[in-house]
């Protein structure tokens, strides 16, 4: 008894050390969630703080006189003219009346205020309003990207502002008569790769993806199933299942860039198949992705209860019929689930696309599987190499797009789960 | 946990909306009343002082309104049939409860004259104080001498490793473990056989020379001659501990305990000097229960 | 016609197989009173013709289409004139695609020689050739077995277990891909493994410290076109996953912890998923962060301390690798330390320890082998990971220990070589496939161990 006593006098001496040693613990549990979910947040904040901008776009709003004769134009439905035809001079003219000060000797300076694109626009819209020659109109073209980076950045010391002082004092001045203005970046929307950020977007990539990903969904879903239901249902218990089962789990963890030299010496060196086109590119994401879907597959048949098995086998169901009828409609909301997430990775993958080509600079929108395309975060990857900040925006608001498809589709895969999940 | 809990009480719930339709031999609800136990619920040196406790889980309630006095150095057994809360009410006494989150406890629980569920009152030294052992052997993945000198050394209880060393040794030899063990104190205790992991475990909790040893079942997975051991130490041990055991042998609680208590569906109904419960029970449910009517 | 055409067509046919062969097997039974009297019901009867006049043809069409790029490419080269007749690989696959860009017309005929030409002209033909043969060969095919199919129609015909026996072998093919897929693996990176070892000595490249696959020394010199010695590979892709594993075991590990054991229900359901978005954020995201936020604010931050630090610092790469790496840590270690079984924790907490004493002294020795294997796992990604130090690590084959200089990782030289300027060099292009085969063995050899580790821990507490 007195023994008792004392050893608890002992352990009560202890408990403030081991306490303070208790808090500590848990202290360094909440920093590791704390640096964790810090990362998080300074992640998405550097990107949205970087590509926010990219989703406006800067342009000059004036009225244009468009004269046939300082464009050497008299017929707005003549090709040939219209191919020869100087669609500068009356923007330029119609800058030059906006800016305060200006006159044609620094009409240089002035016209650099101008995206070069600018006439190509104009001449998209007089082609579509013949009727427009000799008229003024009130136009909206893109202006030069140095202006685009001035009017959104202007105060930011990591973006060099290439305008001189004196054109900067213009665009001021113009921004305040609401001359030159910053709206909703349809561009980036609407257009492939360009050399000139402010014509530069992400439809071509977009497309992209989405060949490449028709591709993998064609070919790995179909396929997954069927290797998963043929390893859970009928796959007798042998070396060759074995050895099967072994490579597919290997083959989940091989790094993606291995599939990447797979697709470059099997499908581009030993097919000869194109190089940088989608169906390449599904190709490989598809053999990468197989593992996933058949993994997640398995869990799902393996989760369709036995007594549904044996019901539809006692009323005389063959193997495959049980299989067909009952356990594959069971297991399918599992099985989307998984095949979903895989896409989802599929979407964001970029190194095996790398070593088939994907990369190249791409400007038209790829208009099928056979064509060379790139793909969204390869793109992203392109941009962010590039020295001119204004890609750099480019590329953060792309991974923008880039993380919405990927949060809906997983949105969706738990909304599925959720909404089809069955209780047994 | 176990399964069939769930089953028995939903079916007491319909009892109790309508008693008029006793499908099976089973009047309980009827004769129980709520708070009130026959027999000698209460002692005069009590160790444990336990009034009108109440155990809920979220909704269910577990433990309704028990009182009940264990007193210093004796063995108490606490028998009755599956899902009726021994093991909760056991738990409550180390608060081993508090790591369910969902696990509510109220009423008056004293060790010593002082209050277990005291918010100031030390979880830790709490259970060096009221050790435990449980159903199913839990021995660590450790060597044999790590397991029995966990405790000591989490404690501070040795200085010296000679001191370890005899805490050990002392340890292994009151649970009989000794002669069996002296030579592979290294080997890794998840080799031993069922019964001697048991009597390891509880070995590893007179390590700390607790004042109380509570016993959830410690027999239930050991083969009668590996029982019988167990038993055995667990007579001498009564000499220097409190000890409170559940049991489903009705034979062991008859040759281990001084005292039994009969819980029925969260309801202390009857405790008694432990011959006086196996020959003459005065409740007629504690009847039943002995007799095998149920169970 | 197009292959994607061919295949609608095929795929087409296959359905008006179905549907003849359906209708056959019904008027067949009628006169004998029902397609009760069939074996099987017609439904089979249709699926079976449809699967003969599919299948045969798609595989036709499949290995038509596989290999017609490759046949016509060899016919084109070698009607080319003696002395155009390339060299090497590297020239054949330059020489090619500007034969094949003067066949698409993206190259304009006045910028090649007449060979040229005369080879896109011949290139076009064989094409068109190609496409007429493979049309009218898959098409053939597959009117000719869904006519076979449709004649077997016979009620005494068990067109049932025929069906489920080639549906099975289809399931079983699809299985089978998994091995197909591994030896596609060995055989793509073995064979230029090969071959590049016959250029370079084994030695070189396992033991030599320079790498500079680059520079060529002398013109005509085959072996020596630059110093192919993996060493500095090899240590820049450790210190970068060594960097990685300092950040996410600890930080992994930590949370998987603190979530597993004291946190409650509400913050558990919002932190995991957050925890998780880590791992469904893109690769190439983490790169861009690394290498434009991350490794300017490590260098601009060591130079304000005074000290030296590369733009592209293996720090950067390494650090937000880790962090990638977290939530694949923690997940795998949530699983491990939940599988250690619940009587343990009740034991050790029953005499008086402390919640991190349990943890620290009971639970984690225990989940001690099965977090060693998901940390093998984790090592595994890292070193494969490609995006984040393509964008954020340099390309200097540097030999240092120092987070702050620059160092490569074989993923990065893998991609280099592969992609740089399309100017195609034998020894570098092979090199990146022995690094390919290096970096496959690894991760292999990585991965069996750490599944291996896991399972037998599973098993322990099965
Ligand atoms: N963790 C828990 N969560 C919710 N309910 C629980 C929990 N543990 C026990 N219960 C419920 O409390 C009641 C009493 O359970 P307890 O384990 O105390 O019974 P017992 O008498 O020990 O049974 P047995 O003899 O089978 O061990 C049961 O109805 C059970 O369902
Ligand atoms: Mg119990």
């Amino acid at each position: 008894m007195t023994d008792q006593r004392s050893q608890a006098e002992i352990v009560r001496q202890s408990l403030k050390r081991r306490y303070r040693k208790e808090r500590r613990f848990r202290a360094y549990g909440i920093l590791a969630i704390a640096i964790a979910l810090s990362a998080l947040v300074v992640l998405f904040t550097d990107i949205i703080g970087k590509g926010y901008t990219g989703f406006t776009k800067t342009t000059i709003t004036m009225e244009v006189n468009l004269d046939g004769e300082m464009m050497y134009l008299d017929d707005a439905t003549d090709e040939k003219q219209m191919k020869m035809a100087d669609f500068v001079e009356p923007l330029l003219q119609a800058l030059i009346k906006q800016v305060p000060g200006a006159t044609e000797e620094n009409r240089e300076a002035v016209r650099d205020l101008l995206n070069p694109y600018a006439s190509n626009e104009l001449r998209e819209m007089l082609q579509a309003n013949p009727d427009w020659l000799g008229t003024t109109q009130t136009l909206t073209v893109l202006a030069h990207t140095d202006v685009d980076v001035y009017a959104k950045h202007a105060g930011d010391s990591a973006y060099s502002i290439k305008l001189s002082e004196r054109q900067q004092q213009w665009v001021d001045q113009l921004i305040e008569k609401g001359v030159v203005q910053t709206s909703f970046n349809d561009v980036f929307f609407t257009s492939g790769d360009s050399r000139d950020p402010s014509r530069a977007g992400i439809l071509g990539a977009v497309v992209g993806s989405l060949l490449t990903m028709i591709v993998t969904l064609v070919l790995s879903f179909p396929i997954g199933v069927a290797a998963a239901i043929y390893l859970e249902e009928f796959a007798p218990q042998n070396k060759l299942t074995d050895f099967i089962e072994v490579n597919i789990n290997n083959l989940a963890a091989v790094p993606s860039i291995i599939f990447g030299l797979l697709g470059l010496a099997v499908f581009i060196n030993l097919f000869g198949m194109p190089r940088s086109v989608p169906v390449v590119g599904g190709l490989v994401l598809t053999l990468m992705t197989l593992p996933t879907i058949i993994i997640s597959s398995r869990a799902a048949i393996k989760s369709v209860p036995p007594s549904i098995r044996e019901a539809a086998e006692g009323i005389g169901a063959s193997k495959m019929q049980v299989v067909l009828h009952h356990v594959l409609p069971l297991a399918m909301p599992g099985m989307l689930t998984g095949s979903i997430i895989g896409m989802a990775q599929a979407l964001g993958e970029t190194a095996p696309l790398l070593l088939i080509g994907m990369v190249a600079f791409i400007v038209d929108v790829p208009g099928g599987f056979f064509e060379s395309a790139t793909v969204l975060p390869v793109q992203v990857f392109l941009w962010a190499g590039s020295p001119e900040l204004a890609f750099i925006e480019r590329a953060s608001a792309a991974i923008m797009v880039l993380l919405a498809f990927l949060v809906s589709m997983n949105a969706l895969a738990i909304g599925l789960r959720k909404r089809l999940e069955r209780r047994w | 946990m176990n399964t069939i809990n769930p089953a028995v009480t939903s079916e007491a719930d319909q009892y109790q909306a309508e008693p008029v339709a006793p499908v099976r031999e089973q009047p309980e609800e009827t004769i129980i009343e709520e708070g009130k136990t026959v027999g000698r619920p209460f002692a005069d040196n009590a160790k444990f002082k336990l009034r009108d406790v109440n155990v809920s889980y979220g909704d269910t309630r577990a433990i309704k309104n028990i009182s009940l006095d264990v007193a210093k150095n004796e063995v108490i057994a606490f028998i009755g049939p599956s899902g009726c809360g021994k093991s909760t009410f056991l738990r409550c006494l180390n608060r081993m409860n508090d790591s369910i989150e969902i696990c509510k406890v109220t009423g008056s629980l004293q060790l010593d004259d002082q209050d277990i569920y005291d918010r100031r009152r030390d979880v830790v030294e709490l259970r060096a104080r009221v050790g435990m052992v449980f159903q199913k052997p839990n021995p660590f993945p450790k060597s044999i001498y790590d397991n029995v000198a966990y405790g000591p050394r989490i404690h501070g209880l040795a200085n010296r490793k000679s001191d370890l060393d005899e805490i050990v040794e002392n340890s292994l030899r009151k649970a009989g473990l000794w002669g069996e063990v002296k030579d592979r104190l290294d080997a890794t205790a998840t080799g031993m056989s069922g019964g001697q992991q048991q009597r390891l475990c509880i070995a590893r909790a007179i390590a700390v020379s607790p004042e109380v040893i509570l016993m959830d079942e410690p027999c239930s997975a050991l083969d009668p001659i590996a029982t019988a051991r167990v038993e055995e130490l667990m007579a001498e041990m009564s000499e220097s501990y409190t000890i409170v055991i559940v049991t489903h042998s009705m034979q062991q609680a008859a040759r281990v305990s001084n005292r039994t208590a009969y819980f029925h569906l969260g309801h202390l109904v009857e405790v008694n000097e432990t011959n006086k419960v196996f020959t003459s029970p005065e409740h007629e449910l504690t009847e039943s229960y002995i007799t095998g009517r149920f169970g | 016609m197009q292959p994607a055409n061919l295949l609608l067509l095929t795929i087409v046919l296959s359905m008006v197989a179905y549907g003849l062969g359906y209708a056959r097997s019904r008027s067949l039974a009628m006169p004998m009173g029902g397609i009760r009297y069939l074996k099987s019901l017609p439904f089979y009867y249709g699926a079976r013709a449809a699967l003969w006049c599919g299948i045969p043809a798609l595989i036709v069409l499949g290995l038509w289409a596989a290999f017609q790029g490759k046949v016509i490419q060899t016919l084109v080269i070698s009607s080319l004139p003696q002395e155009m007749l390339p060299a090497s690989e590297g020239r054949a696959s330059l020489l090619l695609s500007k034969i094949s860009n003067v066949a698409n017309g993206s190259l304009p005929p006045g910028f090649a020689e007449a060979p040229i030409l005369e080879a896109a002209e011949r290139l076009k033909a064989l094409r068109e050739q190609s496409r007429l043969f493979m049309s009218v060969l898959v098409v053939s095919v597959s009117v000719l077995a869904g006519f076979l199919g449709w004649i077997r129609v016979r009620p005494a015909a068990n067109a049932r277990t025929q069906v489920e026996a080639i549906l099975k072998w289809l399931f079983f093919a699809c299985a089978a891909l998994a091995i197909l897929t591994t030896v596609g693996i060995i055989f793509s990176v073995a064979l230029e493994t090969f071959r590049f070892f016959q250029l370079i000595p084994f030695t070189e490249f396992f033991f030599g410290s320079q790498w500079s696959p680059q520079t060529a020394l002398r013109a005509d010199q085959v072996a020596a076109q630059g110093a192919f010695g993996m060493i500095p590979l090899f240590t820049g892709t450790l210190l970068i996953s060594a960097i990685a594993m300092l950040v996410a075991v600890p930080v992994g590990l930590l949370s998987a912890i603190y979530l597993s054991e004291y946190a409650n229900k509400k913050v558990r359901s919002v932190v995991k998923p957050l925890l998780e978005m880590l791992a469904g954020i893109p690769t190439v995201v983490y790169g861009f962060f690394a290498a434009l936020t991350v490794a300017p604010f490590i260098s601009d931050f060591a130079a304000s301390m005074g000290i030296d630090a590369s733009s592209q610092s293996a720090l950067a790469a390494g650090g937000v690798m880790g962090i990638m790496i977290i939530p694949f840590v923690s997940s795998l270690s949530d699983d491990v330390i939940n599988a250690v079984p619940q009587t343990m924790r009740d034991g050790s907490l029953a005499l008086g320890a402390t919640q991190s004493e349990t943890m620290k002294k009971v639970i984690f020795p225990a989940a001690l082998p099965g977090i060693m294997g998901g940390v093998l796992l984790a090592v595994s990604r890292a070193i494969g990971e490609t995006m984040i130090v393509v964008m954020a690590a340099g390309l200097a084959a540097n030999l240092t220990a120092n987070p702050l200089e620059t160092v490569t990782t074989v993923t990065v030289q893998i991609v280099t070589l592969l992609t740089g300027d399309q100017e195609f060099d034998s020894a570098k292009t092979l090199a990146a496939f022995a690094l390919g085969a290096m970096l496959f063995l690894a991760t292999l050899l990585l991965n069996v161990v750490a599944l291996k580790i896991v399972r037998k821990y599973r098993e322990q507490y099965d």
